[in-house]
């Protein structure tokens, strides 16, 4: 296939801003449902009209955020049907159920109980305001599992087989593809990811309240809720994390290795806690692989196999093939690729002849080789290894600001409970200025996802080069920067309005 | 009874809408964001290239397909 390549780099650019800027808002509507529904669940368990008015605040600002980041992820829809016609068509009978789901749940929650929470206070009664604000929680929340359910099956396709006739993939199994294991992964950490984020966001605005020194009550409440709900989360956290490495490790190697900045294959492999990669490194040359690091002995092993003496294959094994520990090479699977396009090929000419025969033919030869089809399209084996600065860089900011909101929010937490919060000014500073680390966190768990899949659209079976649209670039550059100015306005738009609010305060909710 | 339970629905939203204080803000927010998305973007930009060119999904099949087996 001869698509232009400057259309596969603009869509993927175009793809990824989309995505990242839609990210900003996701999370923070994720978690802050929850953190409002608990205060909720407060004012109507002690009938403390503080906590109706607490809710009320922080509502109020889930709305702003709701309101700017609400259908920013249609786009990505958009652009499916333009810029990845192939790719939709591959994937669309995969696709097509739990968008459909999560389009219906959507709509429905949105519509309805949302509309309960915002518009209900004093016309519904308390108890069935308060199961809205659940509803719109737990709603919202399941809305994000059908498009995580897509996404893992992309990571790892399962439940699904290749129609030659159609050149679509058909659900075989519904079950399959909902219980993908990188499915429940990607979701259970996303989602307490999101939480993280929200419980950082009410402990940094309630902060910059201390520091201000006002509205000292409600901000300690709303402090006590979010450091307590924040670090139970951050724990949850760090067991889906030690999870989406082990599915890595199972199912795409090749990015758990770039993760690490891992080049040569070992057991007993460390885990780098700090590193500066060496940029001359290479799969096929014998630089070192760090400028400098300090790890953690048998780190890798144990995260990936959960076992301290397994081999974790680098980047180097999963590319030239290592037979010691059965891995099969990138040229290997590349042969078998071509003989899989062969095939099918070859069943689509037999089949224009009718001759039946020889469509039985091809296409026990293309089964045979269908799991290694996207192999095919890749010209040479360097091009299976993803951008490895991006991706290990990405993954330790991640790592190391998860692992600094458990100790802010155990701090903020044990200062909270012997009343001396207000005193501790170094940490209200920590916790008002820790919120961009936050989306910072967010992102980059994204940049590692994504990135440290390439080259792959769809695992082994379709390279993004083969996904694009036969389309002439120039479009998708005047898009992508049209993108750029609405979100940014947007962005801008939300920061404005979020602080405006903000320094109203929960007075007027 | 039907109407009334509609009427009490409408009358919900109404009232909701006209109580906002800041909702009215992003009320208009959400608005212009869905005509610039939906009518300006996917309108100009972002037709269905599949759909556009194909009269049905055969032809599609056939044409991923060729799309798919062209190298060889």
């Amino acid at each position: 296939m001869h698509i232009d390549p400057s259309v596969t780099d603009w869509s993927r650019a175009q793809f990824a801003l989309t995505a990242l800027y839609h990210w900003i808002f996701v999370p923070l509507t994720l978690g802050l449902t929850f953190i409002v529904a608990i205060m909720e669940t407060i004012y109507v368990k002690t009938g403390d009209e503080w906590w109706k008015k607490t809710t009320k605040f922080w509502m109020g600002l889930l709305a702003i955020n709701f309101a700017i980041g609400v259908a920013t992820g249609i786009i990505m829809e958009f652009e499916f049907g333009t810029n990845w016609s192939n790719y939709s068509w591959i994937v669309g009978d995969i696709f097509g159920a739990p968008l459909a789901i999560e389009g219906i749940m959507a709509f429905f929650m949105e519509s309805t109980f949302f509309a309960v929470m915002f518009f209900g206070w004093d016309k519904v009664s308390k108890r069935a305001h308060l199961i809205s604000t659940w509803l719109v929680a737990i709603g919202s929340n399941l809305s994000a599992l059908w498009i995580l359910v897509a996404n893992a099956w992309m990571q790892h396709p399962v439940g699904m087989r290749f129609n030659p006739d159609t050149a679509r993939n058909e659900m075989v199994n519904f079950w399959d593809l909902l219980f993908n294991p990188n499915a429940y992964t990607k979701f259970l950490h996303t989602i307490s990811s999101g939480y993280v984020l929200a419980a950082l966001f009410v402990i940094s605005v309630s902060s910059y309240y201390l520091l201000k020194k006002r509205d000292i009550q409600f901000a300690k409440r709303s402090i006590i809720v979010a450091a307590s709900f924040g670090l139970i989360i951050s724990l949850f956290n760090l067991t889906t994390g030690d999870d989406s490495a082990r599915q890595n490790a199972l199912n795409q190697p090749m990015k758990l290795a770039a993760m690490e900045g891992l080049y040569n294959g070992k057991s007993r492999a460390p885990i780098v806690a700090f590193g500066i990669l060496n940029p001359k490194k290479s799969y096929d040359n014998n630089e070192s692989e760090f400028l400098f690091h300090i790890d953690v002995p048998d780190g890798l092993s144990l995260l990936g196999f959960h076992s301290f003496d397994a081999y974790v294959p680098g980047i180097k094994q999963l590319v030239l093939g290592d037979k010691e520990h059965n891995i099969e090479s990138a040229a290997s699977k590349m042969a078998k690729g071509k003989e899989a396009v062969a095939a099918l090929k070859a069943y689509k000419e037999a089949k224009a002849k009718g001759d039946k025969a020889a469509m039985q033919t091809a296409l026990e030869k293309f089964n045979a080789n269908a799991k290694y089809l996207g192999y095919g399209y890749i010209k040479k084996p360097a091009d299976l290894v993803p951008n490895v600065p991006i991706t290990f860089y990405a993954f330790h900011t991640m790592v190391t600001f998860g692992f600094w909101f458990i100790v802010l929010f155990i701090a903020v937490l044990y200062f909270s409970m012997i009343n001396e919060l207000e005193k501790k000014r170094w940490l209200l500073k920590a916790a008002l200025w820790s919120l961009p680390f936050g989306y910072i966190a967010q992102e980059a768990g994204w940049i590692v996802a994504e990135v440290g899949r390439q080259p792959w659209a769809i695992q082994d079976m379709l390279p993004v080069g083969m996904a694009t649209s036969n389309i002439a670039s120039s479009p998708v550059m005047v898009t992508f920067w049209l993108f750029a100015i609405l979100f940014t306005a947007l962005l801008i738009a939300e920061v404005k309005i979020m602080t405006k609010q903000i320094a109203i305060g929960p007075k007027e909710a | 009874m039907y109407k009334t339970f509609f009427s009490s629905i409408y009358r919900f939203y109404l009232d909701g809408f006209k109580e906002m204080k800041l909702g009215k803000k992003l009320w208009l927010i959400v608005a212009v964001k869905l005509f610039v998305l939906f009518v300006v973007i996917k309108w100009l930009f972002f037709p269905n290239v599949l759909q556009e060119h194909f009269k049905n999904d055969k032809a599609r099949s056939e044409f991923i397909l060729n799309q798919l087996t062209k190298g060889e």
